[in-house]
């Protein structure tokens, strides 16, 4: 299957949350695996599932927000159906990573962090993906592609979307 | 009827290739011949320029095809690939022939692309968990004394001396203890983790349970970037198979020792790849920077002494052991012994992994491994050791590579990163890149990098821009001397040696006004 994530519609109930929470609440050093096992499930973190982790893990509401926001991978929005990343670090800018990001914006509309007006791609920057012999590289959902070249990034487009169309 | 095997990489860069898509024409290929095919998929060789690399097995060994593009498939079968026949351009001849392979000393590297990274039999064959049997023989002082004798230092970029971290948490009193494997490998132009933990993710495994035994931990824990998918799904699959062998948890291989390995993943952030900061995200918090001392061998994760090592360290540790310290000692020049895993990357012909000796000189690697540029246009920068590592202009191509010859003229050989960029590229976006970088990825902590990477952009904005360039470039280097020397650790503290080393030596690139439309 082309493009394999879990795609949710990000629905979530506080119970749902709480059962994810007591999955994982006994581990040592739980918060990260806990706050991955829910986005993973829900697509984000919710803004309103703070208090519940927090009461959960006995931390305040201001440690959970900030530690969620520092780093990059956790979201409290829910993103498109795709998330694209393009790599941004040394390796693929010495092989055009700079045009090709230029291009993906252009095609997309979009500037990083954002996501399309159709709801479907959401783009974002990555810095490395452990390609740099093969770049330039981005990530679609759990998919790397090297490589990466304009043309190829166009029908990489096309497929998110026509496979949109399919499953309505 | 006789099986026919054939090869098929599922690393993370044959599969952003199109590995996946060729195993399958390969094996619908088979069907319609009924020919009796095994695929297996094994790890990369490292010589990723090539892949998706196929192999075929034959009576005079493994032949290889590559890059192999899944339209490919069809034409090389035709031209006889399932009899190992050479006949078509993309073939290769024997794979263990390849000279960027047969030029090479692999030690840690030995088995990647030869074997199934998940087959427990194949890792046993290839002497794998030899090591492990050799440090159960011993007591745990004698391991440590093994890894001493080695002279192997941290791989991870900092290059202290392995074994005194061991002896240090191995002599701190009995109770809790960890092994911590940093694989947060976010080094540019760096990919030799992610080899081991998709190719070889037994090894690594070995190595955190030998450590374990030497410094009496019973919990290891590998933190893994986000970023890295596949090598997630294939090292949590190898320590559930290493588990169920008997190899890791209580009583392993019935020696009445424990040692318990779990992943954990990181979230998208470059600076928990800084040993307190990769401790602070393990325990669940942001992922700040963590004065020293305490050093963490005496006071790490949840305040118990703890091994922090570096995947490539800790795989190097089964070689170590199976063919004792004096044998990996043999190898290198100085006070760098040992092999290093470098990575050629970035606009290079011949990209891949190379295992080498210390003391190799990056001409001859970027040359005769290498091959030069991608683009064929001339070499003009070289950046080794990740973002934070000096570009180096041809006058710094010919020392060998070595920590100590590296540091003398301000180079860091860091994790093995060579990120190579051709004469099309401008010098000052790649300094104004290394303070873009620090500003996105400061922990916050401390103030000169915090502050000094987004002060660092708007000041070579301006130089760049020709406002009052020669007053704003002694800005610049005040500024980098204040990141140097003010900051808390190696993010701040080196994201001025790629700018310096700009200024140094490429300053026509920072000063010429940028070109409208240009590059």
């Amino acid at each position: 299957m082309p493009h394999a994530s879990p795609q949710t519609d990000g629905a979530w109930t506080p119970a749902q949350i709480q059962d994810v929470i007591d999955a994982h609440k006994s581990m040592p050093g739980a918060m990260l695996p806990t706050l991955h096992a829910i986005q993973d499930r829900f697509g984000h973190i919710p803004e309103a599932a703070i208090p519940i982790i927090a009461e959960s893990l006995r931390h305040t509401r201001a440690d959970v927000h900030g530690i969620i926001s520092f780093y990059h991978h956790f979201r409290t929005q829910l993103p498109g159906r795709s998330v694209v990343q393009v790599c941004r670090a040394e390796a693929c800018q010495a092989r055009g990573c700079r045009q090709l990001e230029s291009h993906v914006k252009a095609v997309l509309g979009v500037d990083y962090h954002h996501t399309t007006s159709d709801g479907e791609i959401t783009l974002e920057p990555v810095y490395c993906l452990g390609n740099c012999a093969c770049g330039p590289t981005i990530r679609v959902n759990d998919e790397i592609h090297g490589r990466m070249t304009a043309a190829k990034f166009d029908r990489l487009a096309e497929e998110l979307t026509a496979t949109v169309v399919e499953v309505r | 009827m006789m099986t026919t095997t054939v090869y098929v990489p599922r690393d993370t860069t044959a599969l952003s290739l199109g590995a996946d898509a060729v195993a399958s024409r390969l094996e619908r290929a088979a069907r319609q011949r009924s020919l009796d095919l095994r695929i297996v998929r094994n790890g990369s060789r490292g010589l990723s320029w090539l892949e998706p690399l196929v192999e075929v097995e034959t009576t005079k060994g493994r032949v290889a095809y590559g890059p192999v593009e899944p339209e490919d498939v069809e034409a090389l079968i035709e031209a006889g690939l399932f009899e190992g026949r050479q006949d078509h351009p993309l073939a290769l001849g024997l794979t263990e022939e390849i000279p960027y392979l047969r030029n090479q000393q692999r030690l840690t590297f030995s088995r990647i692309g030869v074997t199934d990274p998940l087959s427990l039999e194949d890792y046993t064959t290839l002497r794998g968990f030899e090591g492990l049997k050799k440090a159960l023989a011993c007591d745990a002082q004698g391991i440590v004394d093994e890894v001493k004798s080695s002279g192997l230092r941290g791989r991870g970029g900092a290059a202290f001396p392995t074994a005194i971290k061991w002896q240090t948490v191995h002599d701190q009193p009995e109770g809790q203890k960890y092994i911590v494997c940093n694989a947060d490998e976010g080094d540019s132009g760096t990919f030799a983790d992610r080899l081991i933990m998709e190719c070889d993710p037994y090894l690594l495994i070995e190595g955190m349970a030998i450590a374990g035994l030497a410094v009496g931990a019973t919990q290891g824990y590998v933190y893994l970037r986000s970023e890295y998918p596949n090598a997630h799904a294939i090292f949590g699959e190898a320590i559930s198979r290493a588990r169920t062998a008997g190899y890791l948890g209580d009583d392993m291989l019935a020696s009445g020792k424990d040692f318990h390995l779990e992943v954990r993943l990181g979230a998208g952030a470059y600076i928990c790849g800084e040993e307190t900061s990769l401790l602070e995200s393990l325990e669940g918090k942001r992922g700040l920077v963590r004065a020293k001392p305490p050093l963490p061998a005496i006071e790490g994760l949840f305040g118990r002494p703890t091994v922090v090592n570096n995947v490539l360290s800790l795989a190097a540790i089964p070689y170590i052991l199976d063919h004792g310290g004096q044998a990996y000692a043999d190898y290198g020049m100085g006070k760098s012994r040992g092999t290093l895993a470098l990575q050629l990357a970035g606009n290079v012909a011949r990209g891949g992994l190379v295992e080498l000796a210390f003391g190799v000189t990056l001409r001859e690697l970027m040359e005769n491994f290498g091959g030069g540029t991608q683009s064929g246009r001339p070499l003009k920068a070289v950046q080794v050791g990740g973002p934070l590592g000096a570009y180096l202009p041809e006058s710094q191509w010919d020392s060998p590579i070595d920590y100590e010859g590296f540091a003398a003229f301000g180079g860091v050989v860091g994790h093995g990163g060579v990120v190579m960029f051709d004469d099309s590229v401008d010098m000052g976006d790649q300094a104004r890149f290394a303070m873009e970088f620090c500003s996105v990825e400061s922990c916050g902590k401390c103030t000169p990098c915090r502050i000094g990477a987004v002060r660092g952009v708007e000041v070579i904005d301006r130089i760049r821009a020709g406002e009052r360039a020669e007053e704003n470039l002694v800005l610049l280097a005040d500024l980098c001397d204040t990141m140097v020397d003010g900051s808390l650790c190696a993010m701040g503290g080196m994201t001025p040696f790629p700018v310096q080393s700009v200024m140094k030596h490429f300053p026509d690139d920072l000063i010429r006004p940028r070109a409208e439309g240009g590059r």
